[in-house]
C-alpha cells in the first residue's frame, strides 16, 4: 500500500466517528425536541455555508489574514524569547516569569480593554493573537533548546567551539522539531484569539458575523461560521505537519520513527 | 561559560607534542545528591608523546572524569593535570542527525569557523581512507553502528589535537563490530600517531590497543597497577603473549574491586 493510501486509511475512524456523531445530531433535530433556531440540523448548516457562501467568503478572509498575520508576528517574538532566554541565564531570570504571567491575561477583558487604546483596526487582533500564540512557541522551543544533550555541548567544547557556534550547529537545528510543535499549537489557539480579538470590537471577519449572527436568531449561519474557523485551523495545523516532513525529514526517520 | 579561544589550525597535525599527558595525584569530587561524592583520589597517569594507554576499571571508577580532567573541561580539586590540547571521543558517536556524515566529521573545523566548503574539502579525503567513501552525503541514522562510530573518528581526528581521549569509543558496538573497528583504529593509530588516552572496561581491548595498561580501584578512583605492554603489533587476541597480559590485567582488576 502507498503511504498516501495508508493515510487514507489512517483516516478512516475519525471519519466514521464524525459521520456517526453528525448523524445522531441530525436525527436528534429531526426528532423535534428541539427549536431548529436554537439547534440547527447539520443539512440546515451545510444549506447556510451554500446560501451564505459569498458573506462567508468575505469575512473569513478578513479573520485568515488576521491569524496568519498573527502567528507570524507570535512565531518571531517567540522565537525571540526563547533564544533569548536560552542564551542568557540574566534574560532567563528577568523575562521567563513575565513570560509566564503574558498567559494569566484574562484575553476577554484585556480584548476589550485593547479596542479602547488601539481602536477597531487590525491591531489589537495582532496583538490578542500573537499574545496567546506566543507562548506554546516559545516554550516548546526553550524546551528543545534545553534538551540538547550536556555531552553534546562538552564535545563542541572539546573542539574548541564558541558559545554562538555551539548554538549554530547544535542547539539550532535540534530546537527545530520544538519550533513546529509550538507553532501546531499556536494555530489552534490563534483561531480562537482572532474571535476574541474581533467580538471585542470590529465590523467584520467571522467572529464578528457570529456575534452579529446570533442575537438575530442566523444560528446555521453562525455554526457556520464556526465549522469554517475550525476547517482553518485544521488545515493550517495540516499544513505545517507537512512543512515539518519536508524540512525535517531527519526528525521522522531516525531508528524507528521520530525520536521525540 | 568561559569563551575558549580558537586556534587557527585547520588540518590535523602530527604529535608535535610535548608534554603528552601528566596526570600527578589528583583528586576530584562532586557534590551529589547524598553528600559529596569521591570520583578520583589520588590518581596518577603518564602517557608520553605517541604512547596509548589505556585505562581500565569497573563502571563508576571516575574513568569519564579523568577524561573530562584531561580535556580540560573540569578543574581538578588537588594535584595537577598537565597535558596537550585534547579532544573527546565519547562513548555514544554525537552525531547529528540531521548533517550528512561528511558535515558531521567536518564540524570539527565548523566549530574553529572553518567555512563550510573548506570544512568539508578537508573533511573528504579521512572518508576514503576510512572506507567511508560513498556515504559522504547520507545522513547518520542510514549508517551501520561501525560507520558512524567511524565518522565519529574521523571528527575527533580532525580536531587537530595531539592528545585524543576517548571513552569506551566500541562499548555500544555489537562484538563482531568491535573487533573490526579496533583493528581499525589500530591500523589508524600507527599511520597517524596520537597521544591516546583509552578508557575502556574491556581488558583485552586495553591490550590490544595500548602501550601500557593502568588499572583503576573502584571509586574513588586511582592507579592501582600499571602494566607496560610492549608487543609488537598487529597483535591478535589469540596471541599467546595477549592472552597472558589480559589474565595478569584481569587479575589486577580482581584485586582492585
Amino acid at each position: 500500500m502507498s503511504s498516501g493510501l495508508r493515510r487514507v486509511g489512517g483516516a478512516l475512524p475519525a471519519l466514521a466517528i464524525v459521520i456517526v456523531l453528525v448523524a445522531a445530531w441530525e436525527l436528534y433535530a429531526a426528532s423535534g425536541e428541539v427549536d431548529s433556531l436554537l439547534l440547527p440540523a447539520p443539512h440546515e448548516i451545510a444549506q447556510a455555508l451554500w446560501e451564505d457562501r459569498a458573506l462567508l467568503w468575505d469575512n473569513f478572509t478578513v479573520t485568515a489574514g488576521e491569524v496568519l498575520l498573527g502567528i507570524v508576528v507570535a512565531a518571531v517574538a517567540g522565537l525571540a524569547c526563547a533564544v533569548a532566554i536560552h542564551l542568557s541565564p540574566t534574560l532567563r531570570r528577568a523575562v521567563y516569569p513575565l513570560l509566564v504571567a503574558s498567559q494569566t491575561v484574562p484575553i476577554p477583558i484585556f480584548a476589550s480593554l485593547l479596542v479602547v487604546w488601539l481602536g477597531f483596526g487590525i491591531a489589537p487582533k495582532l496583538v490578542i493573537i500573537a499574545l496567546i500564540a506566543f507562548f506554546p512557541i516559545a516554550v516548546t522551543t526553550l524546551d528543545a533548546l534545553a534538551a540538547v544533550d550536556p555531552e553534546q555541548r562538552r564535545l563542541m567544547r572539546t573542539l574548541d567551539a564558541s558559545r554562538l557556534r555551539t548554538f549554530r550547529f547544535v542547539e539550532a537545528p535540534a530546537a527545530l522539531p520544538g519550533l513546529f510543535s509550538g507553532a501546531k499549537i499556536a494555530v489552534a489557539v490563534a483561531v480562537i484569539g482572532a474571535v476574541f480579538a474581533e467580538q471585542s470590537g470590529s465590523d467584520k471577519g467571522l467572529g464578528h458575523l457570529v456575534q452579529q449572527a446570533v442575537p438575530q436568531m442566523l444560528t446555521a449561519r453562525a455554526y457556520a461560521a464556526v465549522l469554517i474557523l475550525s476547517a482553518f485551523a485544521i488545515a493550517l495545523f495540516g499544513l505545517l505537519s507537512l512543512a515539518e516532513r519536508i524540512a525535517l525529514p531527519w526528525a521522522f526517520e531516525s531508528r524507528g520513527g521520530r525520536s521525540r | 561559560m568561559p569563551e575558549v579561544t580558537e586556534a587557527p589550525v585547520e588540518e590535523p597535525r602530527p604529535v608535535s607534542a610535548h608534554i603528552g599527558v601528566r596526570v600527578e595525584n589528583v583528586s576530584r569530587s562532586f557534590a551529589g545528591r547524598r553528600g559529596a561524592v569521591e570520583a578520583l583520589r589520588g590518581m596518577s597517569l603518564r602517557a608520553r608523546p605517541g604512547e596509548v594507554v589505556a585505562v581500565v576499571g569497573a563502571s563508576g571508577c571516575g574513568k569519564s572524569t579523568l577524561l573530562e580532567l584531561i580535556c580540560g573541561l573540569q578543574q581538578p580539586d588537588a594535584g595537577t593535570v598537565a597535558a596537550d590540547p585534547a579532544v573527546l571521543m565519547p562513548q555514544r558517536d554525537l552525531l547529528l542527525p540531521w548533517a550528512s556524515a561528511l558535515d558531521n566529521a567536518a564540524l570539527a573545523l565548523r566549530a574553529r569557523g572553518v567555512g563550510r566548503e573548506r570544512a568539508r574539502a578537508a573533511a573528504r579525503p579521512w572518508f576514503e581512507r576510512f572506507g567511508l567513501a560513498g556515504f559522504e552525503s547520507a545522513r547518520p541514522a542510514a549508517l551501520s553502528g561501525g560507520m558512524r562510530q567511524r565518522v565519529a573518528f574521523v571528527r575527533t581526528l580532525l580536531a587537530g589535537k595531539p592528545v585524543l581521549a576517548l571513552d569506551e569509543p566500541f562499548a555500544a558496538l555489537d562484538a563482531l563490530t568491535r573487533q573490526e573497528v579496533q583493528a581499525w583504529l589500530a591500523q589508524t593509530l600507527a599511520a597517524e600517531p596520537r597521544t591516546v588516552v583509552l578508557v575502556t572496561h574491556d581488558v583485552e581491548e586495553a591490550v590490544l590497543l595500548a602501550d601500557e595498561v593502568v588499572v583503576m580501584s573502584p571509586r574513588p578512583g586511582r592507579a592501582v597497577a600499571t602494566l607496560p605492554v610492549g608487543l609488537a603489533r598487529p597483535r591478535r587476541r589469540t596471541d599467546a603473549a595477549v592472552v597472558a597480559l589480559r589474565e595478569r590485567a584481569l587479575q589486577a582488576l580482581g584485586a582492585a574491586t
